[in-house]
């Protein structure tokens, strides 16, 4: 499979990067890890004039601390996330859907920002990125913005950054001590989720106090079940009571159909795997 | 001078091919850089039936790097018409077959130009400017559909979807009664209408093919199974002389059927060159070839079994309709029909009746692909039998054992005209169950099921057998196949004792180089390491039937057997002269002749001794011409019938719909095992394609006709992550039917796991009132099965990007 011809630029700065993407124009595209972009060239269903690739840009790659946020860089591979420390103390939900993405040889050139950005629903990392509120730090010749993730994702394969804004980290508040679990539903080991449920508790004495429930593939856009959460804060931490909270997983979502589920199947296994993620989270 | 003493056949040797393909040192195709070589891309019709009314290609042949773009009409003139070599019956209607569309388009994916250029970039970027008009004409898809009365029709001219009807008739044939009989005496009867999803071969190294015409002889390198088939075919369709024409194909990264077939590419690629006069190379992408190279199974299957109540199968009436696509390849007529002979299985039933209807749809052509009619065969008996055990209330093992043809029993003829000449289905089943512990299983598939538990057990058995070795050349020609099923074989001594070996065969991925050393190390008494075998150029190998349909070991290393055979024969005359004894006294063993009696110590001359000898042609008897080397060409007398018993057990994720296997037994009967490592390999990927077929693999088409399991992304096959840890084993039970006592490997996995992985998942919830799972058994379509009974959940219907393809969204399989 071949690409159609583009140009190519790889700066090492960010500022260099925004620069180079105002000067290309409109039909410029940022490549982060590739693992989306370079099969959609090589089918030609895109054709960029110019490719601006974040490959080189150091400051965007690592996971620091910032009081009580983790700020993980864009172009830091899911590898690099899933075996972060820092990740696993304190946004272990992220670190565990970082786990399940795709095949090891993705996970080792794609990226956590690039994920983000490309902002397809049925990807692993967008839903976690919602329940825990990460926060979304974007540059372009005007400067930089946060954006919070519940205003990111406006459609399928579509955010609310600008033409010619660049991700550059994300900021997610730590949960330290909360119990998490990724529950990936999908007939291949490599495919993409047919839904997927992104479960975040924090249980005090046997008693569910905070709940964050995001959902994979369930609307055009990442979704939070803000009703699950709600039924189960205050709630034991037993299998049955999460069960029943978990019934309300499907609300409010509308979920597409395709060869593998239809919709009223998509709402079915919402609200089996919340049970089974809200559960395996805090070990009912 | 050393010579083997431990037999090579039954060694594990590790395989002489795997270094230079694991370390990529060796040319594939697509590697090979002749001086001024020009790159062809194909550009292909979206749709799926219509009338071109203008092409425009003005644009591609200004582009940069290109020299030339041709269209149907530049080339309908010495295009012919792809062969098909299996008119299964004299009446069967076979459309013209152009490599590349002139007036009208049949299906998405077909040829409608091709662009020439410096490189593969440049044709790329120039298949983009070739603009194509079509006028839309209606879509046949539904193979029900296709045949009913007022259908559209993808060949007008034919005035009908049906190819060809072929019929068995056991009562007809005197091999067995009357089956029309047998269902209206039935105690029993069990219906059932099953469907063979449609499959895509997805070898892992695409179809490439370079043409060099500037030599006196036009060569053409081919990621083909079949250079010797290949050669004769491009004389017979293009009118070049056969001796002007040499055919390549090097190491080939699998096939699976699927390159067994005269490819449109191959003909297009030669065309252009031989235009041209330049050496010209195509290789496809990975969408073109899950898009255009030919498909697999695609069958709708009407079954009725009769039987006692106590269990024995009185009948079986098999009533097919097989999807062609839109025009018959090499083989595509055939494969259905060789099924025909499966269906009966290892069972004893008194009366068969087999009748199949190809039918013409606008897809892709279909044709040979692992197991090529067998398997559909062996999932439809070994759905039955589970079902008439289900319906009698009995243990789907002891069902068939009250049925199947006992060890004591073979040579047996069957109902289907056959006559196997081996087997102990009795021996395979009771190791199969001891390895899966199945009283075991059984009794925790109880316990959960009186439980409640989410998760239910199935258990799967499939004891199946296979005919394979294809074929006395006898009994294709009783089929109407075109060509022989010979294969041929020479052994060349050099001078210092080393060994060339000539086959026939053409592996693509089977190990061929390292087995036939093995077989001919203990023919000579040569050391492994000094056999090199070669294969897949006609000018090297100039006969041949090559690889497919298990046939290599049977056939072609049978044929080596021969001509070493003859190497012996010649060398023991020279040996004599050497040894100063007469020719009947002298003995060959351990590689060396002695005189027979003379004891250990006595002279003797080693078949080196010999070689070296013939070599110089200094003394030898009157009469012996200087050379040891010899051919031969086998032909046998029967297939080989490999057969075995697998075992599944398969987890239902009753919440969910998924399933998983949780252990999996093969015991396969081969006969006799010339390397156990490549047998293993055989069963592994035999076993992952079988089960991808239950579980995963389907092609869909849209309402439009359009593909939409396009990419591997969409067409799942599944990776080693995916399957389970496989268990096998093996009985042995020598083929008579041959010198090595070998049986064929390579389909049988493919063959017998798809009903095992199937029985498996149907029996997990036969409880909550399931008796089917349409393949392949997504979780949607086991959760829809436990919900409300429907087999066939998964489709959207005619919305663009799912749905069926070709099964009616309303009704499906019943």
């Amino acid at each position: 499979m071949i690409p159609a011809a583009f140009d190519y630029v790889a700066p090492t700065t960010v500022d260099d990067a925004v620069r180079a993407l105002a000067e290309a124009g409109e039909d410029a595209k940022v490549i982060a890890g590739g693992q989306s972009l370079l099969p959609v060239l090589r089918m030609r269903l895109a054709a960029p004039s110019m490719l601006v690739d974040l490959g080189k840009v150091a400051e965007l790659r690592g996971v620091r601390e910032d009081g009580d946020t983790l700020v993980v860089g864009a172009m830091t591979t899911h590898y690099d996330v899933q075996r972060d420390p820092l990740v696993r103390e304190h946004a272990r939900l992220l670190a565990l859907a970082t786990n399940v993405v795709a095949d090891p040889q993705v996970r080792h050139r794609g990226t956590f920002g690039g994920s983000l950005a490309h902002a397809d629903p049925a990807g692993d990392l967008l839903a976690p990125a919602l329940a825990l509120d990460a926060e979304l730090v974007v540059a372009g010749m005007d400067g930089r913005r946060t954006i919070p993730a519940a205003e990111f994702f406006a459609d399928f394969f579509t955010t609310s950054m600008r033409s010619g804004e660049i991700l550059c980290e994300v900021r997610v508040p730590k949960k330290t001590g909360w119990s998490a679990h990724y529950e990936k539903f999908n007939r291949v080991a490599q495919a993409w989720s047919i839904v997927a449920v992104a479960a975040a508790v924090l249980v005090d004495d046997g008693t569910i106090t905070e709940a964050r429930v995001g959902l994979t593939n369930m609307a055009a856009t990442p979704v939070r079940a803000t009703a699950v959460e709600s039924a189960l804060v205050g709630q034991p931490a037993t299998a049955e009571a999460i069960t029943a909270a978990a019934q309300h997983a499907a609300e409010g979502t509308s979920p597409a159909a395709d060869g593998n589920a239809d919709a009223e199947f998509r709402q079915h296994l919402a609200r089996v795997l919340t049970s089974r993620a809200v559960s395996a989270a805090v070990g009912a | 001078m050393t010579s083997t003493i431990e037999p090579e056949i039954g060694r594990a040797r590790l395989r002489k091919e795997d270094a230079r393909l694991i370390a990529g040192r060796t040319r594939w195709t697509d590697n090979l850089a002749l001086p001024g070589l020009l790159h062809m891309a194909v550009a292909r019709s979206p749709m799926a039936h219509a009338r071109i009314t203008n092409i425009d290609v003005d644009a591609a042949r200004r582009m940069p790097g290109v020299l030339a773009v041709f269209t149907g009409a530049d080339l309908a003139g010495e295009q012919g018409s792809l062969p098909c070599a299996w008119p299964i019956t004299e009446d069967m209607k076979s459309p013209d077959a152009p490599s590349i569309a002139v007036e009208e388009v049949n299906f998405a994916g077909e040829a409608v130009a091709v662009v020439v250029a410096r490189s593969a970039y440049e044709a790329a970027d120039a298949l983009e400017a070739v603009d194509v008009d079509y006028d839309e004409l209606p879509v046949v898809l539904d193979l029900e559909g296709a045949v009913a009365d007022g259908a559209d029709l993808v060949h007008p001219d034919l005035g009908t979807n049906a190819s060809a009807t072929w019929v068995f008739d056991s009562a007809e044939a005197g091999t067995g009664t009357d089956v029309e009989r047998a269902i209206a005496d039935a105690e029993v009867l069990i219906e059932r209408t099953y469907r063979q999803q449609r499959l895509i071969p997805a070898f892992m190294e695409p179809r490439s093919v370079v043409v060099d015409p500037t030599g006196e002889q036009l060569t053409m390198w081919s990621a083909t199974q079949i250079p010797h088939i290949l050669r004769v075919m491009l004389a017979m369709t293009l009118s070049v002389p056969e001796h002007k024409v040499r055919v390549i194909a090097p190491d080939v990264g699998g096939g699976f059927g699927g390159k067994l077939q005269v490819t449109p590419e191959e003909i297009l690629t030669f065309l252009v060159a031989r235009r041209l006069g330049k050496p010209v190379k195509w290789t496809e992408t990975r969408s073109e070839s899950l898009l255009s190279a030919h498909h697999g199974r695609d069958q709708v299957q009407k079954l009725t079994l009769a039987a006692r109540r106590d269990g024995t199968v009185t009948g079986l009436k098999v009533e097919l309709l097989a999807d062609m696509g839109a025009y018959l390849r090499l083989v595509t007529p055939g494969v259905p029909i060789l099924g025909a002979f499966m269906f009966n299985a290892i069972y004893k039933f008194p009366a068969y009746r087999f009748a199949c209807t190809n039918v013409f749809t606008n897809k892709t052509p279909t044709d040979a692909y692992r197991g090529a009619g067998r398997p559909e065969a062996t999932y439809a008996i070994e759905r039955l039998m589970d079902e008439l055990a289900a319906e009698l209330g009995v243990d789907p093992i002891e069902i068939r054992e009250r049925n199947w043809i006992r060890h004591e029993e073979f040579p047996f003829d069957t109902v289907a005209g056959l006559t196997y000449d081996s087997g102990n289905y009795e021996a395979a089943t009771a190791k199969a169950k001891e390895l899966f512990g199945y009283d075991a299983l059984r009794a925790e598939q109880r316990e959960r099921r009186e439980r409640g538990d989410t998760v239910q057990l199935g258990i799967g058995t499939s004891t199946f057998t296979e005919m394979c070795g294809l074929a006395p050349s006898r009994v294709l020609g009783a089929l109407s196949y075109a060509a022989g099923g010979w294969e041929h074989a020479a052994v060349r001594m050099l001078p210092t004792g080393k060994v060339e070996v000539v086959t026939g065969s053409s592996p693509h991925g089977q190990g061929h180089e390292t087995a036939w050393s093995q077989i001919v190390a203990d023919q000579l008494g040569v050391p492994f390491e000094d056999v090199e075998v070669l294969h897949g150029d006609t000018q090297s190998s100039h006969r041949g039937m090559d690889t497919y349909g298990s046939r290599s070991l049977t056939v072609g290393a049978m044929a080596v057997v021969r001509a070493a055979d003859k190497v012996k024969a010649k060398a023991a005359k020279v040996a004599a002269h050497m040894l100063e004894a007469a020719e009947d006294d002298v003995e060959f063993a351990g590689g060396a002749f002695g005189v027979r009696g003379a004891g250990a110590e006595a002279k003797s001359v080693s078949i080196q001794d010999v070689a070296l000898a013939v070599f110089a042609a200094h003394d030898l008897p009157d009469g012996v011409e200087p050379s040891l080397d010899s051919e031969a060409t086998f032909d046998p007398e029967n297939f080989s019938f490999p057969h075995g018993t697998h075992l599944c057990a398969a987890e239902v994720d009753t919440e969910t719909g998924r399933v998983t296997i949780r252990s999996y037994v093969a015991v396969d009967d081969v006969g006799k095992v010339v390397n156990p490592l490549i047998v293993e390999g055989q069963v592994h990927g035999g076993l992952a394609q079988g089960i991808a077929q239950a579980l995963y693999e389907e092609a869909v088409h849209d309402e439009s006709g359009t593909l939409t399991t396009g990419t591997l992304a969409d067409y799942l096959v599944p990776s080693a992550v995916d399957l389970p840890e496989f268990t096998t084993d093996r009985t042995e039970t020598a083929a008579t039917s041959n010198a090595l006592g070998v049986k064929g490997v390579g389909e049988a996995g493919t063959i017998a796991s798809t009903p095992a992985v199937v029985n498996a998942v149907v029996d997990a919830v036969r409880h909550l009132g399931v008796s089917d799972v349409q393949m392949p058994c997504t979780p949607m379509r086991v959760w829809q099965a436990i919900r409300t009974g429907r087999t066939d959940a998964g489709g959207l219907g005619g919305e663009a990007g799912g749905g069926l393809g070709s099964i009616n969204p309303e009704g499906g399989a019943r």
